[in-house]
């Protein structure tokens, strides 16, 4: 049982992490990270890296639908532009990998501001269907702006080079996302320790009173848009150099649904909830894929169904945690937690 | 510019125009009842397309038995997804429930690949084939037919909702809620009743749009025309279903001939964005007054 | 001089005139209070002082400045504060983050420092904590619930935790819509004592709509009175009390029985 975590300072009391166990855990959950490749098999690494990514786009995600209460489904089509970005670059300008996902980043934010706009004119659902817009307008440039997207053709991706080596395998290409998604996911957390964070609740809460209270909603809208655009460009850039190839299917509407599924699931309004939602979506699948496998002896064409399983599942699994557990796994595992803080005494 | 063509092109779009109106009434019917935007719309449509489809041509009933019993299934999919899914999330954050809506629309999805695979399939044919002239321009009779069909659906259902006392309790449902409760009309049954409605119109329309275009499980993309078409209108307003379903059905079609192909939802979309920045509660909409 | 000046205030919405030709002077230091019927306009006319409804004409000047044109935010950062009818916390955030939200139009940190959270974010966080804690917290003794969600507090605490965030922007004047509604004796009490103390520690002007006839005639210095979106009077409490216009809108009206019991009641017990 814990019992209280005094302070000296209210500098003490306002860290990100407040108690030494928090402190300890966070220390073995990095330590773990960088021991995982080492202790793991390529199918595996495969996985994390995708989950990385997933982790980087949902919690942009969250940012603006979880704490700032502006549903969005565009954020696959903001990869898509970060995706383009970067592969533009790889086959144009021969910069260094770095440098591209900076820029996939930038021109994904002022991209994401502009299909932002609608929401300084509306809110709520009709938001969600300007932006719902928004990914049909950018796909329509992915696939007619052919000069730069390569059309419907797409375009190739060489593995990023650092050191003198190309990340071309999970097994390298995990150490360049690993550490990003750790220090990005961490910049999210902090946005909410301060000013900024509290403006973007505000307005979810009460967009109204925050604005009497001196919030100004245009501009921390667009922040917020801004943010979330920024997460996706890097996702985005990510996916490209993962993949090495990308064309304008690779970034549909389900995905964004499969975005907005993994907030819900994890947990809208916490960080925590955009990386366990974004692991559980990602390993649904893989979970399906298993079962087909047990499955194929006894069922005709078992792998033919695995895709409308899926898309079943994550339907099911978006109205099952809005229906039964709107908070979503983040507040599964406050109740875990709070158990342990408690025992052995019951709250 | 060939006046004939243009014509012709202008009757396709209306045409197809139809069907858009007839889904939005859908849509109209479940927003002015129970305040829920349906992104389901689209599936509960292809839903219906599909039943009929595995009655008529799977379990190979005569058309007018697939025709009933798939209406009736698009009307029981309504009513429980109603009961099941909405009742117990009504009251809540309208976000959820629009959240939960493409949820649904998911499961759908899935659901039809599950049973009929995710191959495109073509209904049996059940409308009139001859061609039909209207002074010197063609329009293809599947067009013809689904138009005149789903006019004479809305029409029906406009005198329904005027003078069936189901219609009078749905729009007192929708006008005040509060006070039709009071005066003794059943509100629960009013929010069945309209799912129930919806889902049959939709079903209906999806059963048009099918026999014109072909079904797949994909033709709930046309469930976003149709959030367009009830924005572009006013989500509480049937008039507004009406009058912009055939005007984004007419635009879509110029577009889709004298622009090209591609062009057909990117004109929806801006036309969309559009309204969405200078009239977002639509051409016939109320506009809802803003509270502190 | 007034700090707050309201000039031939006139607001309709469609066909329903909520407020017509309204004026009054708030002078600096002083506990104001507008108060009138149910639907009266009171709170038309904060919401307009605010800035959430746009006047069809009239003026609001706060310190000589005229601040008709200018937006919510800006309003509050020039030091207008204020807390709401039926209150407006923030339910996804504990006290402590509603109160210091209140700080916000005196805070600068972007979203680039805000995110990596070094130097002048920090500090800034630090201090606004600090200052939350010595000045806000402490006065109004919520120091214990710092740490809950709002929206498990009862009511009367909800209601502190409001004139808490009002009192962190640091207003100049601060308007409070029916601070005392539904508490009871022991509550309103608290209220009224933390208004009069906040009122003399900093110097802050308060304007305030209230039903409780009891406080107004109390603490208030000055009041006026609204009546369908008009302005029918306007002085100390006791000129007020003896206006004829007065007495006639509350006659009839349900407040009427109230108003002449409160008033027999507090003068009895005073």
């Amino acid at each position: 049982m814990r019992i209280g975590s005094p302070k000296e300072t209210y500098a003490a009391d306002e860290g990100l992490f407040r108690t030494r166990t928090q402190w300890a855990w966070f220390g073995i959950l990095l330590l773990s990270l960088v021991l995982f490749p080492f202790l793991s098999n390529l199918y595996w690494l495969y996985l994390v890296c995708l989950i990385s990514i997933h982790v980087i786009s949902a919690t942009g995600l969250n940012i603006l639908t979880g704490y700032t209460g502006q549903v969005s489904l565009g954020q696959a089509a903001f990869m898509g532009v970060g995706a383009y970005t970067v592969a533009w670059l790889d086959n144009h300008a021969a910069t260094p990998f770095v440098l591209n996902l900076l820029a996939a980043g930038g021109v994904t934010t002022v991209v994401g501001m502009v299909a932002g706009l609608p929401s300084l004119r509306v809110k709520g659902l009709y938001l969600a269907i300007a932006t719902i817009a928004a990914s049909f307008i950018l796909h329509f440039v992915f696939l007619n702006w052919e000069s730069v997207t390569g059309g419907a053709r797409g375009m190739n991706i060489a593995p990023p080079q650092a050191f003198g080596h190309e990340l071309a395998n999970a097994d390298t290409f995990y150490w360049l996302v690993m550490p990003v998604t750790v220090v990005m996911v961490l910049l999210a957390a902090n946005l909410f320790r301060t000013r900024v964070g509290r403006a973007f609740i505000a307005i979810r809460d009460r967009d109204i009173s925050a604005s009497v209270l001196g919030i100004s909603l245009p501009v921390y809208k667009l922040m917020s848009f801004a943010i979330a655009s920024f997460y996706a460009g890097i996702a985005g850039g990510f996916y490209a150099y993962f993949f090495g190839a990308i064309n304008p299917e690779s970034f549909p509407l389900l995905m964004s649904i499969f975005y907005l599924a993994a907030v819900i699931v994890g947990g809208l309004g916490t960080i925590l909830g955009s990386i366990l939602g974004a692991v559980f979506m990602t390993l649904t699948p893989e979970l399906l894929r298993y079962g087909v496998d047990v499955m194929e002896p006894f069922v005709d064409d078992a792998s033919a169904l695995l895709s409308p399983v899926r898309t079943m599942v994550f339907g099911l699994l978006i109205v099952g945690f809005l229906l039964f557990e709107p908070h979503g796994l983040a507040e599964i595992w406050r109740r875990v937690r709070r158990f342990f803080h408690l025992w052995p005494f019951r709250n | 510019m060939e006046w004939l063509f243009f014509f012709e092109v202008s009757l396709a779009g209306l045409g197809f125009g139809a069907l858009y109106a007839l889904t939005a009434v859908a849509f109209v019917v479940i927003y002015k009842a129970t305040r829920v935007i349906n992104l389901a719309m689209g599936e509960m449509l292809m839903f219906g397309a599909y039943l009929f489809f595995g009655f008529a041509a799977g379990m190979a009933l005569p058309v007018w038995l697939a025709l009933v019993l798939a209406l009736l299934g698009g009307a029981l999919l309504g009513l429980g997804l109603e009961r099941i899914v909405i009742r117990p999330l009504l009251g809540e954050n309208p976000i959820s429930v629009f959240m939960v809506t493409i949820g649904l629309s998911s499961v759908l999805v899935g659901l039809v690949e599950i049973i009929w695979t995710a191959t495109p399939r073509s209904l049996p044919d059940f409308l009139p084939s001859d061609p039909i002239f209207i002074g010197d321009a063609f329009v293809a009779p599947k067009t013809f037919w689904s138009f005149v069909i789903a006019a004479v659906v809305i029409g029906v259902f406009l005198v329904l909702f005027r003078f069936w006392r189901g219609g009078v309790a749905l729009r007192a449902t929708a006008s005040d809620q509060g006070a039709a409760y009071a005066m003794g009309i059943n509100v629960p049954a009013v929010y069945s009743l309209s799912w129930g409605l919806a889902g049959m119109l939709a079903a209906g329309a999806g059963i048009l749009l099918g026999s014109v275009a072909g079904i797949s499980s994909e033709m709930g993309v046309f469930g976003l025309t149709v959030l367009v078409v009830v924005i572009v209108g006013g989500l509480d307003s049937v008039l507004g279903a009406l009058v912009a379903g055939l005007f984004i059905g007419w635009v879509e079609s110029l577009a889709g001939v004298y622009l090209g192909g591609e062009y057909e939802h990117l004109m929806t979309f801006i036309i969309l964005m559009v309204v969405l920045l200078l009239r977002p509660w639509g051409l016939f909409g109320t506009r809802e007054i803003e509270r502190l | 001089m007034s700090i707050l000046r309201v000039d031939g205030l006139s607001l309709a919405f469609g066909g329903l005139q909520a407020l017509r030709d309204v004026s009054l002077d708030v002078a600096p230091g002083s506990i104001t209070a507008v108060i009138g019927p149910n639907g009266a306009g009171k709170t038309s006319l904060f919401n307009a002082v605010s800035g959430f409804y746009r006047p069809q004409a009239g003026r609001v000047v706060l310190e000589g400045q005229d601040i008709s044109r200018v937006t919510p935010p800006r309003r509050a950062a020039l030091g207008l504060g204020r807390t709401f009818q039926n209150i407006a916390l923030f339910r996804g955030m504990t006290v402590m983050d509603n109160v210091k939200l209140g700080a916000h139009v005196r805070t600068r940190t972007g979203p680039l420092a805000a995110m990596w959270y070094l130097g002048p974010a920090r500090r800034e966080e630090v201090r606004i904590r600090a200052e939350v804690e010595q000045e806000v917290f402490d006065f109004l003794e919520i120091d214990h619930i710092r740490r809950s969600p709002v929206a498990g507090l009862p009511y009367g605490l909800q209601k502190r935790v409001e004139l808490a965030r009002a009192l962190a922007m640091r207003p100049k004047v601060l308007m409070l819509d029916e601070p005392v509604a539904g508490m009871n004796r022991e509550e309103k009490e608290d209220m009224a004592r933390f208004i009069l103390d906040a009122r003399d520690q900093w110097g802050l002007t308060v304007l305030m709509v209230e039903h409780d006839m009891g406080m107004v005639m109390d603490i208030c210095d000055q009041v006026h009175v609204l009546n369908f979106g008009e302005k029918i009077a306007g002085g100390t409490p006791a000129e007020v009390q003896a206006h004829p216009e007065v007495i006639a809108a509350y006659l009839g009206s349900d407040d009427m029985a109230t108003l002449r019991e409160r008033l027999r009641g507090e003068r009895g017990a005073a």
